[in-house]
Protein backbone atom coordinates (compact mmCIF):
# COMPACT_ATOMS: atom_id res chain seq x y z
CA UNK A 1 0.00 0.00 0.00
CA UNK A 2 0.97 3.38 -1.33
CA UNK A 3 1.76 5.84 2.02
CA UNK A 4 0.21 8.59 -0.33
CA UNK A 5 -1.94 8.25 -3.50
CA UNK A 6 -3.06 10.83 -5.31
CA UNK A 7 -5.06 10.13 -9.30
CA UNK A 8 -5.77 12.82 -10.94
CA UNK A 9 -6.25 15.65 -8.21
CA UNK A 10 -6.95 19.07 -9.76
CA UNK A 11 -8.45 22.37 -8.36
CA UNK A 12 -9.89 25.34 -10.12
CA UNK A 13 -10.49 28.77 -8.76
CA UNK A 14 -12.80 31.24 -9.20
CA UNK A 15 -11.52 34.39 -9.86
CA UNK A 16 -12.53 37.80 -10.76
CA UNK A 17 -14.93 40.52 -8.82
CA UNK A 18 -17.91 40.80 -10.66
CA UNK A 19 -16.81 38.29 -13.86
CA UNK A 20 -15.79 35.35 -12.31
CA UNK A 21 -13.89 33.12 -14.74
CA UNK A 22 -12.18 29.12 -13.86
CA UNK A 23 -8.34 29.57 -13.25
CA UNK A 24 -6.39 26.13 -12.57
CA UNK A 25 -4.21 25.50 -9.98
CA UNK A 26 -3.50 21.94 -10.20
CA UNK A 27 -4.11 20.10 -13.33
CA UNK A 28 -4.71 16.27 -13.03
CA UNK A 29 -1.91 15.62 -10.42
CA UNK A 30 -1.27 11.93 -10.26
CA UNK A 31 1.65 10.17 -8.17
CA UNK A 32 2.44 7.89 -5.40
CA UNK A 33 4.41 7.75 -2.59
CA UNK A 34 5.62 4.46 -1.25
CA UNK A 35 6.30 4.14 2.84
CA UNK A 36 9.65 5.05 4.20
CA UNK A 37 10.50 7.50 0.78
CA UNK A 38 11.90 11.02 1.47
CA UNK A 39 9.53 12.48 -1.06
CA UNK A 40 10.55 15.96 -2.86
CA UNK A 41 7.87 17.88 -4.28
CA UNK A 42 9.60 20.39 -6.20
CA UNK A 43 8.86 23.66 -8.46
CA UNK A 44 9.24 27.41 -8.78
CA UNK A 45 6.60 29.92 -6.77
CA UNK A 46 3.70 29.33 -8.36
CA UNK A 47 3.29 26.03 -9.41
CA UNK A 48 0.86 24.25 -7.09
CA UNK A 49 2.62 22.41 -4.58
CA UNK A 50 1.12 24.23 -1.61
CA UNK A 51 -2.44 23.76 -3.23
CA UNK A 52 -1.37 20.15 -3.52
CA UNK A 53 -0.36 20.11 -0.08
CA UNK A 54 -3.64 22.14 1.18
CA UNK A 55 -5.63 19.13 -0.93
CA UNK A 56 -3.83 15.97 1.14
CA UNK A 57 -4.65 17.83 4.25
CA UNK A 58 -8.40 19.32 3.04
CA UNK A 59 -8.23 22.48 3.61
CA UNK A 60 -9.45 23.05 0.09
CA UNK A 61 -11.88 20.79 -1.36
CA UNK A 62 -10.67 19.30 -4.79
CA UNK A 63 -12.66 20.07 -8.18
CA UNK A 64 -11.92 16.60 -9.32
CA UNK A 65 -9.73 13.51 -8.43
CA UNK A 66 -8.87 11.97 -5.33
CA UNK A 67 -6.21 11.17 -3.09
CA UNK A 68 -5.59 8.98 0.09
CA UNK A 69 -2.77 8.90 2.53
CA UNK A 70 -2.34 5.60 4.34
CA UNK A 71 -5.12 3.93 2.53
CA UNK A 72 -7.54 5.93 3.93
CA UNK A 73 -9.51 9.27 1.90
CA UNK A 74 -7.87 12.50 2.70
CA UNK A 75 -10.24 14.54 5.45
CA UNK A 76 -10.82 11.19 7.15
CA UNK A 77 -9.94 12.26 11.11
CA UNK A 78 -8.49 8.82 12.10
CA UNK A 79 -5.88 9.06 9.09
CA UNK A 80 -4.88 12.80 10.69
CA UNK A 81 -3.63 10.63 13.98
CA UNK A 82 -1.06 9.51 11.96
CA UNK A 83 0.24 12.38 9.94
CA UNK A 84 2.06 15.27 10.85
CA UNK A 85 1.90 18.64 8.65
CA UNK A 86 4.03 21.70 8.66
CA UNK A 87 1.83 24.41 6.97
CA UNK A 88 4.45 26.85 4.59
CA UNK A 89 5.12 30.09 6.60
CA UNK A 90 3.74 29.01 9.33
CA UNK A 91 1.78 31.30 12.11
CA UNK A 92 0.50 29.95 15.69
CA UNK A 93 -1.46 31.73 18.36
CA UNK A 94 0.92 34.06 19.43
CA UNK A 95 -0.96 34.49 22.73
CA UNK A 96 0.61 30.82 23.67
CA UNK A 97 3.98 29.83 24.85
CA UNK A 98 5.56 27.22 22.52
CA UNK A 99 5.14 24.70 25.70
CA UNK A 100 1.32 25.79 25.62
CA UNK A 101 0.91 25.68 21.83
CA UNK A 102 2.53 22.14 21.60
CA UNK A 103 0.03 20.70 25.09
CA UNK A 104 -2.82 21.81 23.54
CA UNK A 105 -2.08 20.30 20.04
CA UNK A 106 -0.74 17.35 21.92
CA UNK A 107 -4.20 17.33 23.58
CA UNK A 108 -6.05 17.44 20.08
CA UNK A 109 -4.35 14.14 19.60
CA UNK A 110 -5.78 12.23 22.76
CA UNK A 111 -3.01 12.57 24.81
CA UNK A 112 -2.73 13.18 28.71
CA UNK A 113 -1.66 16.29 30.06
CA UNK A 114 1.44 14.78 31.48
CA UNK A 115 1.46 13.20 28.71
CA UNK A 116 1.41 16.10 26.21
CA UNK A 117 4.22 18.13 28.51
CA UNK A 118 6.60 15.10 27.99
CA UNK A 119 5.91 15.24 24.28
CA UNK A 120 6.29 18.96 24.15
CA UNK A 121 9.29 18.97 26.32
CA UNK A 122 11.02 16.22 24.60
CA UNK A 123 10.22 17.94 21.16
CA UNK A 124 11.20 21.57 21.98
CA UNK A 125 14.50 19.98 23.03
CA UNK A 126 14.86 18.48 19.96
CA UNK A 127 14.35 21.75 17.98
CA UNK A 128 16.59 23.66 19.80
CA UNK A 129 13.97 25.64 21.85
CA UNK A 130 15.66 26.34 25.44
CA UNK A 131 13.96 26.24 28.40
CA UNK A 132 13.70 29.73 28.34
CA UNK A 133 12.76 30.57 25.55
CA UNK A 134 9.81 28.19 25.47
CA UNK A 135 7.93 30.01 28.35
CA UNK A 136 7.89 33.12 26.39
CA UNK A 137 5.01 34.03 24.33
CA UNK A 138 5.19 33.49 20.34
CA UNK A 139 4.21 36.96 19.66
CA UNK A 140 8.52 37.18 20.69
CA UNK A 141 9.75 34.70 18.30
CA UNK A 142 11.76 35.00 15.21
CA UNK A 143 10.47 33.63 11.72
CA UNK A 144 13.35 30.70 12.56
CA UNK A 145 12.51 30.36 16.04
CA UNK A 146 8.62 29.88 14.73
CA UNK A 147 9.83 27.25 11.99
CA UNK A 148 11.34 25.27 14.75
CA UNK A 149 7.95 25.16 16.78
CA UNK A 150 6.17 24.28 13.23
CA UNK A 151 8.34 21.30 12.98
CA UNK A 152 8.07 20.12 16.61
CA UNK A 153 4.36 20.46 16.45
CA UNK A 154 4.52 18.38 12.91
CA UNK A 155 5.89 15.33 15.32
CA UNK A 156 3.70 15.15 18.12
CA UNK A 157 2.08 12.28 17.43
CA UNK A 158 5.05 10.36 16.18
CA UNK A 159 3.56 10.50 12.46
CA UNK A 160 4.16 7.77 10.05
CA UNK A 161 3.59 10.13 7.28
CA UNK A 162 4.95 13.50 7.02
CA UNK A 163 3.75 16.98 4.90
CA UNK A 164 6.86 19.87 5.14
CA UNK A 165 5.69 22.73 3.30
CA UNK A 166 9.01 24.77 2.51
CA UNK A 167 10.50 23.67 5.43
CA UNK A 168 13.49 25.16 5.04
CA UNK A 169 12.17 28.76 4.84
CA UNK A 170 12.78 30.98 7.35
CA UNK A 171 16.32 29.03 8.57
CA UNK A 172 20.10 30.49 8.66
CA UNK A 173 22.60 28.18 7.91
CA UNK A 174 22.89 25.80 10.92
CA UNK A 175 18.69 25.51 11.24
CA UNK A 176 18.74 24.23 7.18
CA UNK A 177 21.19 21.88 8.25
CA UNK A 178 19.81 21.08 11.62
CA UNK A 179 16.49 20.55 9.59
CA UNK A 180 18.19 17.95 6.90
CA UNK A 181 19.59 15.83 9.37
CA UNK A 182 15.76 15.85 11.16
CA UNK A 183 14.45 14.59 7.73
CA UNK A 184 17.27 12.12 7.56
CA UNK A 185 16.60 10.67 10.99
CA UNK A 186 12.60 10.58 9.83
CA UNK A 187 13.24 8.06 7.05
CA UNK A 188 15.98 6.33 9.25
CA UNK A 189 13.03 5.30 11.55
CA UNK A 190 10.49 4.71 8.92
CA UNK A 191 8.54 7.14 8.32
CA UNK A 192 7.55 8.99 4.77
CA UNK A 193 8.48 12.51 4.50
CA UNK A 194 7.11 14.51 1.89
CA UNK A 195 8.42 17.89 1.47
CA UNK A 196 7.93 20.68 -1.17
CA UNK A 197 11.05 23.16 -1.86
CA UNK A 198 11.50 25.73 -4.56
CA UNK A 199 15.15 25.02 -3.85
CA UNK A 200 16.92 22.05 -5.62
CA UNK A 201 19.57 21.23 -3.57
CA UNK A 202 17.51 20.75 -0.57
CA UNK A 203 15.89 17.89 -2.75
CA UNK A 204 19.29 16.97 -3.81
CA UNK A 205 20.52 16.05 -0.25
CA UNK A 206 17.42 14.34 0.79
CA UNK A 207 15.17 12.91 -1.88
CA UNK A 208 14.80 9.38 -3.06
CA UNK A 209 12.78 10.74 -5.85
CA UNK A 210 11.10 13.85 -6.47
CA UNK A 211 7.74 15.04 -8.24
CA UNK A 212 8.57 18.30 -10.77
CA UNK A 213 5.39 20.56 -11.03
CA UNK A 214 5.28 23.51 -12.99
CA UNK A 215 2.04 25.70 -13.57
CA UNK A 216 -0.28 23.12 -11.64
CA UNK A 217 1.38 20.08 -13.84
CA UNK A 218 2.94 17.38 -13.00
CA UNK A 219 6.73 17.82 -15.34
CA UNK A 220 8.77 15.19 -14.79
CA UNK A 221 8.76 11.99 -11.54
CA UNK A 222 11.59 9.61 -10.69
CA UNK A 223 15.14 10.23 -9.15
CA UNK A 224 16.89 13.25 -9.31
CA UNK A 225 19.89 11.78 -10.31
CA UNK A 226 17.87 10.18 -13.70
CA UNK A 227 15.84 13.32 -14.64
CA UNK A 228 17.65 14.41 -18.07
CA UNK A 229 16.13 17.81 -17.20
CA UNK A 230 19.17 18.38 -14.03
CA UNK A 231 21.98 16.53 -15.60
CA UNK A 232 25.13 18.34 -14.93
CA UNK A 233 26.02 20.70 -18.11
CA UNK A 234 29.42 21.28 -16.86
CA UNK A 235 31.48 22.65 -14.08
CA UNK A 236 32.33 25.57 -12.17
CA UNK A 237 35.56 26.29 -10.29
CA UNK A 238 36.36 29.29 -8.03
CA UNK A 239 40.48 29.54 -8.00
CA UNK A 240 42.23 32.07 -6.17
CA UNK A 241 46.08 33.21 -6.86
CA UNK A 242 45.93 32.15 -10.51
CA UNK A 243 48.32 34.37 -12.50
CA UNK A 244 47.14 35.79 -15.60
CA UNK A 245 49.67 34.05 -17.78
CA UNK A 246 48.17 30.76 -16.68
CA UNK A 247 44.84 32.06 -17.02
CA UNK A 248 45.63 32.46 -20.72
CA UNK A 249 47.22 29.34 -21.36
CA UNK A 250 43.95 27.35 -20.15
CA UNK A 251 41.59 29.98 -21.65
CA UNK A 252 40.98 27.76 -24.82
CA UNK A 253 39.66 24.63 -22.83
CA UNK A 254 37.41 27.45 -20.78
CA UNK A 255 32.85 27.69 -21.52
CA UNK A 256 33.19 31.22 -19.81
CA UNK A 257 35.52 33.19 -17.58
CA UNK A 258 34.74 35.83 -15.19
CA UNK A 259 37.11 37.89 -12.88
CA UNK A 260 35.52 38.25 -9.57
CA UNK A 261 38.62 40.01 -8.05
CA UNK A 262 42.40 40.47 -8.78
CA UNK A 263 43.79 36.73 -9.23
CA UNK A 264 40.30 35.55 -8.48
CA UNK A 265 38.61 33.96 -10.98
CA UNK A 266 35.34 31.76 -11.70
CA UNK A 267 35.80 29.28 -14.56
CA UNK A 268 33.28 27.47 -16.42
CA UNK A 269 34.70 24.02 -17.78
CA UNK A 270 32.29 22.32 -20.24
CA UNK A 271 31.16 18.84 -19.06
CA UNK A 272 34.04 16.77 -21.39
CA UNK A 273 36.56 18.45 -19.70
CA UNK A 274 37.27 16.78 -16.16
CA UNK A 275 37.60 18.70 -13.56
CA UNK A 276 40.48 16.86 -11.72
CA UNK A 277 42.89 17.44 -14.55
CA UNK A 278 42.55 21.28 -14.90
CA UNK A 279 42.85 21.63 -10.90
CA UNK A 280 45.52 19.54 -10.86
CA UNK A 281 47.71 21.77 -13.44
CA UNK A 282 46.38 25.04 -11.86
CA UNK A 283 47.38 23.59 -8.11
CA UNK A 284 51.00 23.30 -9.73
CA UNK A 285 51.34 27.01 -10.79
CA UNK A 286 50.48 27.85 -7.11
CA UNK A 287 46.86 28.37 -7.87
CA UNK A 288 44.31 27.36 -4.86
CA UNK A 289 40.48 26.01 -5.15
CA UNK A 290 38.20 27.93 -3.65
CA UNK A 291 35.14 26.06 -4.76
CA UNK A 292 33.85 23.30 -7.32
CA UNK A 293 30.44 22.68 -8.24
CA UNK A 294 28.68 21.10 -11.05
CA UNK A 295 26.92 23.54 -13.51
CA UNK A 296 22.98 22.46 -13.62
CA UNK A 297 19.49 23.89 -14.84
CA UNK A 298 17.76 25.55 -11.67
CA UNK A 299 13.96 24.58 -11.21
CA UNK A 300 13.24 28.06 -13.07
CA UNK A 301 15.32 26.81 -15.98
CA UNK A 302 13.17 24.03 -16.41
CA UNK A 303 9.80 25.32 -15.72
CA UNK A 304 10.60 28.07 -18.12
CA UNK A 305 11.47 25.52 -20.87
CA UNK A 306 8.33 23.70 -19.87
CA UNK A 307 6.11 26.38 -19.97
CA UNK A 308 7.00 26.58 -23.87
CA UNK A 309 6.70 23.06 -24.13
CA UNK A 310 3.17 23.25 -22.64
CA UNK A 311 2.35 26.58 -23.95
CA UNK A 312 -0.28 29.17 -22.09
CA UNK A 313 -2.12 26.12 -20.06
CA UNK A 314 1.82 26.02 -18.31
CA UNK A 315 1.94 29.31 -16.91
CA UNK A 316 2.34 29.74 -14.00
CA UNK A 317 -0.27 31.70 -11.65
CA UNK A 318 0.22 35.46 -11.00
CA UNK A 319 2.79 36.35 -8.57
CA UNK A 320 0.58 37.62 -5.46
CA UNK A 321 -2.38 35.58 -6.65
CA UNK A 322 -2.48 33.20 -3.44
CA UNK A 323 -4.41 29.91 -5.65
CA UNK A 324 -1.30 28.77 -5.97
CA UNK A 325 1.75 28.39 -4.07
CA UNK B 1 -16.16 15.62 23.31
CA UNK B 2 -12.52 16.42 24.39
CA UNK B 3 -10.97 17.69 21.03
CA UNK B 4 -14.26 19.94 21.59
CA UNK B 5 -13.37 21.09 24.95
CA UNK B 6 -9.53 21.54 24.28
CA UNK B 7 -10.88 23.84 21.31
CA UNK B 8 -12.70 25.81 24.44
CA UNK B 9 -10.31 26.16 26.60
CA UNK B 10 -7.95 27.73 24.23
CA UNK B 11 -10.35 30.36 22.84
CA UNK B 12 -11.08 31.19 26.63
CA UNK B 13 -7.58 31.72 27.40
CA UNK B 14 -6.91 33.63 24.20
CA UNK B 15 -9.62 36.07 25.25
CA UNK B 16 -8.38 36.24 28.86
CA UNK B 17 -4.86 36.96 27.35
CA UNK B 18 -6.17 39.31 25.17
CA UNK B 19 -7.59 41.50 28.38
CA UNK B 20 -10.59 43.05 26.21
CA UNK B 21 -13.46 40.85 28.81
CA UNK B 22 -11.36 42.27 31.51
CA UNK B 23 -11.50 46.12 30.64
CA UNK B 24 -15.18 45.66 29.70
CA UNK B 25 -15.89 43.87 33.25
CA UNK B 26 -14.08 46.56 34.49
CA UNK B 27 -16.22 49.70 32.90
CA UNK B 28 -19.62 47.45 34.18
CA UNK B 29 -18.26 47.14 37.66
CA UNK B 30 -17.45 50.99 36.99
CA UNK B 31 -21.04 51.81 35.70
CA UNK B 32 -22.70 49.52 38.44
CA UNK B 33 -20.46 51.55 41.05
CA UNK B 34 -21.92 55.30 39.20
CA UNK B 35 -25.42 53.70 39.49
CA UNK B 36 -24.60 53.53 43.19
CA UNK B 37 -23.96 57.36 43.41
CA UNK B 38 -26.37 58.37 41.01
CA UNK B 39 -28.85 56.51 43.56
CA UNK B 40 -27.92 58.55 46.10
CA UNK B 41 -29.39 61.64 44.37
CA UNK B 42 -32.86 60.29 43.47
CA UNK B 43 -34.78 59.48 46.83
CA UNK B 44 -36.09 56.13 47.51
CA UNK B 45 -35.58 55.31 43.83
CA UNK B 46 -32.51 54.29 44.46
CA UNK B 47 -32.72 50.51 44.53
CA UNK B 48 -34.09 50.54 41.11
CA UNK B 49 -31.92 52.74 39.54
CA UNK B 50 -29.16 50.63 40.53
CA UNK B 51 -30.57 47.40 39.29
CA UNK B 52 -32.07 48.83 36.05
CA UNK B 53 -28.24 50.40 35.27
CA UNK B 54 -26.07 47.00 36.44
CA UNK B 55 -28.94 44.84 34.70
CA UNK B 56 -27.99 47.22 31.07
CA UNK B 57 -24.83 47.21 31.83
CA UNK B 58 -24.76 43.24 31.99
CA UNK B 59 -26.42 42.88 28.38
CA UNK B 60 -24.54 45.53 26.57
CA UNK B 61 -20.69 44.80 27.70
CA UNK B 62 -22.00 41.01 27.34
CA UNK B 63 -23.26 42.25 23.99
CA UNK B 64 -19.74 43.96 22.96
CA UNK B 65 -17.96 40.83 24.06
CA UNK B 66 -20.20 38.53 21.99
CA UNK B 67 -20.14 40.45 18.97
CA UNK B 68 -16.18 41.61 18.69
CA UNK B 69 -14.83 38.26 19.74
CA UNK B 70 -17.36 36.33 18.05
CA UNK B 71 -17.06 37.57 14.74
CA UNK B 72 -13.24 37.00 15.08
CA UNK B 73 -13.32 33.34 16.35
CA UNK B 74 -13.40 31.81 12.62
CA UNK B 75 -12.19 34.75 10.51
CA UNK B 76 -9.16 35.40 12.63
CA UNK B 77 -7.70 31.58 12.49
CA UNK B 78 -8.61 31.73 8.55
CA UNK B 79 -6.86 35.53 8.38
CA UNK B 80 -3.98 34.33 10.15
CA UNK B 81 -3.23 30.48 8.78
CA UNK B 82 -3.32 28.78 12.39
CA UNK B 83 -6.42 26.94 11.28
CA UNK B 84 -4.11 25.21 8.60
CA UNK B 85 -2.05 23.72 11.72
CA UNK B 86 -4.98 22.79 13.68
CA UNK B 87 -7.26 21.64 11.24
CA UNK B 88 -4.81 19.00 10.26
CA UNK B 89 -4.86 17.66 13.57
CA UNK B 90 -7.12 14.81 14.34
CA UNK B 91 -10.55 17.03 14.50
CA UNK B 92 -13.69 17.32 12.63
CA UNK B 93 -15.13 20.51 11.15
CA UNK B 94 -18.00 20.67 13.10
CA UNK B 95 -16.09 19.59 16.29
CA UNK B 96 -13.75 23.38 15.36
CA UNK B 97 -16.79 24.99 14.99
CA UNK B 98 -18.62 23.87 18.25
CA UNK B 99 -15.36 24.05 20.12
CA UNK B 100 -14.89 27.85 19.19
CA UNK B 101 -18.64 28.34 20.19
CA UNK B 102 -18.17 26.72 23.13
CA UNK B 103 -15.20 28.60 24.40
CA UNK B 104 -16.60 31.97 23.50
CA UNK B 105 -19.79 31.00 26.16
CA UNK B 106 -17.38 30.15 28.58
CA UNK B 107 -15.28 33.28 28.55
CA UNK B 108 -19.16 35.02 28.20
CA UNK B 109 -20.53 33.24 31.47
CA UNK B 110 -17.07 34.57 33.43
CA UNK B 111 -17.53 37.95 32.09
CA UNK B 112 -21.18 37.87 33.05
CA UNK B 113 -20.94 36.07 36.57
CA UNK B 114 -18.21 38.71 37.52
CA UNK B 115 -20.70 41.55 36.46
CA UNK B 116 -23.38 39.48 38.52
CA UNK B 117 -21.64 39.48 41.68
CA UNK B 118 -20.24 42.79 41.45
CA UNK B 119 -24.27 44.26 40.79
CA UNK B 120 -25.06 41.47 43.94
CA UNK B 121 -22.33 43.12 46.11
CA UNK B 122 -23.60 46.65 45.71
CA UNK B 123 -27.08 46.17 46.38
CA UNK B 124 -25.70 44.11 49.21
CA UNK B 125 -24.16 47.13 50.81
CA UNK B 126 -27.01 49.35 50.09
CA UNK B 127 -29.65 46.41 51.31
CA UNK B 128 -27.02 47.24 54.50
CA UNK B 129 -27.00 50.84 54.65
CA UNK B 130 -30.88 51.53 54.68
CA UNK B 131 -33.14 51.47 57.45
CA UNK B 132 -35.74 48.61 57.55
CA UNK B 133 -38.45 51.25 56.76
CA UNK B 134 -36.66 52.69 54.02
CA UNK B 135 -36.40 48.60 52.36
CA UNK B 136 -40.07 48.63 52.92
CA UNK B 137 -40.87 50.95 51.13
CA UNK B 138 -39.28 48.72 47.72
CA UNK B 139 -41.03 47.08 45.19
CA UNK B 140 -38.55 43.98 45.67
CA UNK B 141 -35.67 42.92 48.27
CA UNK B 142 -32.77 44.81 47.34
CA UNK B 143 -30.71 41.46 46.83
CA UNK B 144 -33.58 39.93 44.98
CA UNK B 145 -32.75 36.20 43.67
CA UNK B 146 -35.07 37.04 40.59
CA UNK B 147 -32.42 39.29 39.31
CA UNK B 148 -30.44 36.09 38.40
CA UNK B 149 -33.85 35.51 36.37
CA UNK B 150 -33.43 38.60 33.85
CA UNK B 151 -29.42 37.41 34.40
CA UNK B 152 -30.18 33.91 33.05
CA UNK B 153 -32.67 35.50 30.05
CA UNK B 154 -29.49 37.88 28.93
CA UNK B 155 -26.76 35.68 29.06
CA UNK B 156 -29.22 33.26 26.84
CA UNK B 157 -29.76 36.34 24.69
CA UNK B 158 -25.66 36.53 24.37
CA UNK B 159 -25.35 33.41 23.44
CA UNK B 160 -27.74 32.97 20.28
CA UNK B 161 -25.98 37.10 19.76
CA UNK B 162 -22.62 34.71 19.72
CA UNK B 163 -23.84 31.67 17.46
CA UNK B 164 -25.05 34.92 15.26
CA UNK B 165 -21.43 36.43 15.25
CA UNK B 166 -20.07 33.01 14.46
CA UNK B 167 -22.58 32.34 11.44
CA UNK B 168 -21.03 35.58 10.06
CA UNK B 169 -17.95 35.10 11.15
CA UNK B 170 -18.15 31.51 8.77
CA UNK B 171 -18.25 33.11 5.55
CA UNK B 172 -17.51 37.25 5.57
CA UNK B 173 -14.81 39.23 7.05
CA UNK B 174 -14.73 40.50 10.71
CA UNK B 175 -15.96 44.00 9.81
CA UNK B 176 -19.21 42.91 7.54
CA UNK B 177 -20.11 39.94 10.13
CA UNK B 178 -19.95 42.66 13.25
CA UNK B 179 -22.33 44.69 10.95
CA UNK B 180 -24.01 42.34 10.00
CA UNK B 181 -24.84 40.64 13.96
CA UNK B 182 -25.30 44.19 15.44
CA UNK B 183 -28.25 45.19 12.59
CA UNK B 184 -29.40 41.50 13.47
CA UNK B 185 -29.56 42.37 17.01
CA UNK B 186 -31.59 45.59 16.47
CA UNK B 187 -33.92 44.51 14.05
CA UNK B 188 -34.68 41.40 16.57
CA UNK B 189 -34.96 43.76 19.51
CA UNK B 190 -37.95 45.20 17.14
CA UNK B 191 -38.97 42.03 16.17
CA UNK B 192 -42.82 42.26 17.66
CA UNK B 193 -43.50 45.34 15.40
CA UNK B 194 -42.82 43.33 12.14
CA UNK B 195 -45.55 40.83 13.90
CA UNK B 196 -47.96 43.46 13.79
CA UNK B 197 -47.27 44.94 10.33
CA UNK B 198 -50.37 44.24 9.00
CA UNK B 199 -52.17 46.58 11.20
CA UNK B 200 -50.13 49.08 9.52
CA UNK B 201 -49.41 48.37 6.20
CA UNK B 202 -51.74 47.20 3.61
CA UNK B 203 -49.28 46.04 1.01
CA UNK B 204 -49.74 41.70 1.09
CA UNK B 205 -45.89 41.68 -0.07
CA UNK B 206 -44.72 44.02 2.52
CA UNK B 207 -46.59 42.01 5.35
CA UNK B 208 -45.61 38.92 4.04
CA UNK B 209 -42.13 40.03 3.86
CA UNK B 210 -42.40 41.30 7.33
CA UNK B 211 -43.72 37.97 8.86
CA UNK B 212 -40.79 35.97 7.07
CA UNK B 213 -38.36 38.58 8.83
CA UNK B 214 -40.18 38.00 11.70
CA UNK B 215 -39.73 34.40 11.60
CA UNK B 216 -36.23 34.25 10.63
CA UNK B 217 -34.54 36.71 13.25
CA UNK B 218 -35.04 35.90 16.39
CA UNK B 219 -36.81 37.76 18.98
CA UNK B 220 -34.99 39.36 21.62
CA UNK B 221 -37.64 41.47 23.26
CA UNK B 222 -38.45 38.23 24.52
CA UNK B 223 -35.60 37.79 26.38
CA UNK B 224 -35.65 41.25 27.94
CA UNK B 225 -37.84 40.80 31.54
CA UNK B 226 -35.86 43.73 32.99
CA UNK B 227 -38.62 45.88 33.93
CA UNK B 228 -40.82 43.05 35.32
CA UNK B 229 -37.92 42.22 37.75
CA UNK B 230 -37.06 45.70 39.04
CA UNK B 231 -40.67 46.51 39.90
CA UNK B 232 -40.87 43.26 41.95
CA UNK B 233 -44.09 42.01 38.72
CA UNK B 234 -44.22 37.92 38.22
CA UNK B 235 -42.86 36.50 35.03
CA UNK B 236 -44.33 32.98 34.96
CA UNK B 237 -42.12 30.53 35.32
CA UNK B 238 -43.35 28.66 32.06
CA UNK B 239 -42.47 31.56 29.72
CA UNK B 240 -38.53 31.52 31.33
CA UNK B 241 -38.78 28.03 30.47
CA UNK B 242 -40.10 28.66 26.73
CA UNK B 243 -37.48 31.01 26.17
CA UNK B 244 -34.98 29.89 27.29
CA UNK B 245 -36.46 26.54 24.78
CA UNK B 246 -36.62 28.96 21.68
CA UNK B 247 -33.01 30.51 22.38
CA UNK B 248 -31.15 27.02 22.90
CA UNK B 249 -33.28 25.83 19.55
CA UNK B 250 -32.37 28.99 17.85
CA UNK B 251 -28.72 28.77 18.80
CA UNK B 252 -28.93 24.44 17.56
CA UNK B 253 -30.14 25.62 14.74
CA UNK B 254 -27.10 28.75 13.68
CA UNK B 255 -24.40 26.19 14.92
CA UNK B 256 -26.09 23.62 12.34
CA UNK B 257 -26.05 26.42 9.46
CA UNK B 258 -22.45 27.29 10.69
CA UNK B 259 -21.05 23.89 10.37
CA UNK B 260 -22.82 23.77 6.88
CA UNK B 261 -21.13 26.48 5.55
CA UNK B 262 -17.64 25.95 7.08
CA UNK B 263 -17.82 22.32 6.26
CA UNK B 264 -16.99 22.74 2.21
CA UNK B 265 -15.37 25.97 2.57
CA UNK B 266 -12.06 26.64 0.94
CA UNK B 267 -8.70 28.24 2.78
CA UNK B 268 -6.77 29.71 -0.01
Amino acid sequence: MAAISIDGLTKDYQVGFWRKRPYRALDGLSLEVQPGEIFGFLGPNGAGKTTTLKLLMQLIFPTSGRAEILGRPVGDVGARQRIGYLPENPYFYDYLTAEELLQYFANLFGYSRSEARTRAARLLDRVGIGAERRRQQLRKYSKGMIQRVGIAQTLLNDPEVIFLDEPMSGLDPLGRREVRSLILELRDQGRTVFFSSHILSDAEALCSRVAVVAGGRLAATGRLSDMLAFEIRGWELVIADLRPEVLARITGQLQKTTEISPQRYALELPLQVPPERLLADLTATGARLVSLNPIRDTLEDFFVRRVAEFGEGARAPRKGFDAGD
Amino acid sequence: MRAISWIAVNVFKESVRDRVPYNLALFAVLLIAASFLLGQLTAGQDVKIIKDLGLAAIAVFGLFIAIFIGIGLVSKEVERRSIYSLLSKPISRPQFIVGKYAGLVLTLAANVAVMTVALYAVLGYLTYIQTPAARSAWDAPGVDPRLLEAIGLIFVELMIVTAIALFFSTFSTPLLAAALTFGLFIVGHFNTDLKNFDKIVDSLPAVWLARGVYHTVPDFSAFDIKTEVVHGLPVAAGYIGTTVGYGFAYIAALLVVSVLVFARRDFK
